[in-house]
């Protein structure tokens, strides 16, 4: 990568950190899983390393030199990646790439994985979100995540939507919980095949409507992300036409991130693309672009199904 | 990235694109023929000959219709991404300008089956000279972006787009040599008028050698410039990288092929880091 598109980029990350009003937010702050005595965290992206623009203005979340290790495997290599309002970035790449691992990172999926060390600094409107007071169950809420696997809980459609709202008191009566049922539900676009059934097991609904289910889940907590690992390859082309349109909708309010395994999905779904490769961004761009002229030549052998 | 060295996961997706590639390439060679022997045929005044150009007509549009019949099933079968998508919208781009120069062979070639009986003989002989001469330039033209087309090179734009130039003014001194003749003998103006369509078809055939060399940038580097001038073209020639891309799957760096600027830079900071 020549110099003046090192310098290119460090103008680029540099603005939003201008941006930030008391200048310590994002910065400075000390994740919970970062060893004692290790350097601070760098907030500026490395130049050099991805091609493309990891960057975007006022994004939603910000990810800076993340780095994640499963005990001696460094899974996740030093990535910067923003994600921003109102668009859907998918990320894609093989089996092993670290798009998955990435995702996690972003509401703190793998603390829960024995092992796992994240490094860096994740940013959620100007907030380290590896906070030692950051509290992840309201992470969670924030940053909500649809799985490849629909999981339902074991509980009635209703209370399957309602158990969110419950726990972070986000209704004062029935009334209102009934209200954020439905309008998660209708968000959803499952509002009407399960409204006379309401009281029927989650469990007992098709793949593709168990996935909208979980999707009303994710949305009755208002979320500012919703995270989705892919989210339709348990599902029949009929109702990942569905899902797909949903997502479109569900743009308008919400920003998404898609791991997909599918590069079509990838390209009718999303807005950018992140393409990973053994645990480094290698690229981001324009959907439109990194499908039709992809600048780097692992994205190129990988969107076209060569070697790579 | 120029060059498409190493092959799909999917064999059978190398073979759909090289079988369209040798197709249109085929298709290249039957119009080049057809153009040549019409022009043929008009400077022998040989009628037998201009009629086989016309009966292999048919040939042409077939290949046409094949080859989009071909791209639309591949598109369809393989749904094709990045350089893939690239080659199937320059081919299918490239095997339309080849239709076109393949009906003005037969324009041509119906002109010399037909229409100059009654040419006045110091313009047929003016008109069978200057055809010869831009059908020269043209042919070789045509086969130079046909060339380039077959090696991915997108350096030959700049070259054919001058030589279009020049192309354009043999037909505009053409055009002088059939007036001056119309004003010797305003009886025979309906024969001019005939052999000035003759001009215009071969005039026309570097115009689309033109647009299939322009394709090329488009296959190699993503950039339509089928609009751009000459000089937008000679800053890609002379920019141009020297050797293929990079294939050690090493993640930092980028393939070449991008704007020109860029490439110099990245040229002069690799030989630096090395």
């Amino acid at each position: 990568m020549n110099d003046a598109v090192a310098e290119e980029r460090e103008k680029q990350v540099e603005r939003p950190a201008e941006k930030q009003p008391d200048g310590n937010a994002g910065l400075n702050l000390k994740p919970s899983q970062r060893q004692p005595g290790a350097p601070a965290p760098d907030l500026r992206a490395h130049p050099g390393k991805t091609v493309g623009t990891v960057t975007v203005d006022n994004p939603v979340m910000s990810s800076r030199g993340v780095n994640v290790y499963y005990g001696d495997k460094h899974a996740i290599k030093n990535v910067d990646l923003d994600i921003g309002r109102n668009q859907v970035i998918a990320m894609i790449g093989p089996s092993g790439c670290g798009k998955s691992t990435f995702l996690r990172c972003l509401n703190r999926m793998n603390d829960t994985i024995e092992g796992a060390r994240v490094t860096g600094a994740i940013t959620l409107e100007g907030r380290d979100i590896y906070d030692r007071k950051q509290d992840v169950v309201q992470l969670r809420a924030r940053v909500g995540m649809v799985f490849q696997k629909p999981n339902p809980f074991p509980k009635s459609i209703y209370d399957n939507v309602a158990y969110g709202p419950k726990i972070h008191g986000l209704a004062s009566d029935r009334v209102e919980l009934d209200e954020i049922v439905q309008t998660s539900l209708k968000r959803a676009g499952l509002w009407e095949e399960v409204k006379d059934r309401l009281a029927q097991p989650g469990t007992s609904l098709s793949g593709g409507q168990q996935q909208r289910l979980c999707i009303a889940r994710t949305i009755a907590v208002n979320p500012e992300i919703i995270l989705m690992d892919e989210p339709c390859s348990a599902l029949d082309p009929i109702a990942t036409a569905r899902i797909e349109d949903l997502i479109d909708e569900l743009r308008e309010s919400y920003a998404i991130g898609i791991v997909t395994h599918s590069m079509q999905q990838a390209a009718r779904v999303s807005q950018r693309t992140a393409y990973f490769h053994l645990g480094d961004l290698i690229e981001v761009g324009e959907t439109d672009r990194i499908f039709t002229n992809p600048r780097h030549k692992l994205t190129e052998d990988y969107i076209t199904g060569r070697f790579g | 990235m120029n060059e498409l060295s190493e092959g799909h996961i999917v064999r059978g997706y190398d073979v759909d694109l090289a079988a369209l590639r040798i197709k249109l390439l085929e298709m290249g060679g039957l119009v080049l023929d057809q153009v040549q022997v019409a022009v043929r045929a008009l400077a022998g005044g040989d009628a037998a000959m201009a009629r086989a150009v016309l009966a292999r007509e048919t040939a042409v549009n077939d290949y046409d219709v094949r080859i989009e019949e071909d791209t639309i099933a591949l598109i369809a079968r393989r749904q094709p991404m990045g350089s893939d998508l690239r080659v199937l919208i320059s081919i299918t781009r490239a095997v339309a300008d080849l239709e076109r120069v393949g009906d003005e062979a037969k324009k041509i070639a119906r002109y010399a089956a037909e229409e100059n009986m009654d040419h006045p003989r110091p313009a047929l002989r003016k008109l069978a000279r200057d055809a010869r001469n831009m059908s020269r330039l043209a042919l070789a033209m045509l086969r130079d972006a046909l060339d380039a087309f077959d090696r991915m090179d997108p350096r030959a734009a700049a070259d054919i787009s001058r030589r279009d130039a020049e192309l354009n003014a043999e037909f505009h001194a053409a055009l002088r040599h059939q007036v001056s003749v119309a004003m010797e003998d305003p009886r025979r103006l309906q024969a001019t008028v005939s052999a000035v369509f003759v001009l215009k078809s071969l005039e026309r055939i570097g115009d689309h050698a033109k647009g299939i060399a322009r394709h090329v940038v488009y296959l190699v580097q993503g950039r339509d410039v089928r609009h751009e001038d000459t000089a937008v073209l000679t800053g890609l020639e002379e920019s141009a990288p020297g050797g293929g891309s990079s294939s050690d799957g090493s993640p930092p760096e980028a393939h070449d092929g991008e704007r020109p600027a860029d490439d110099a830079q990245r040229g002069d900071s690799r030989r630096a880091a090395s």
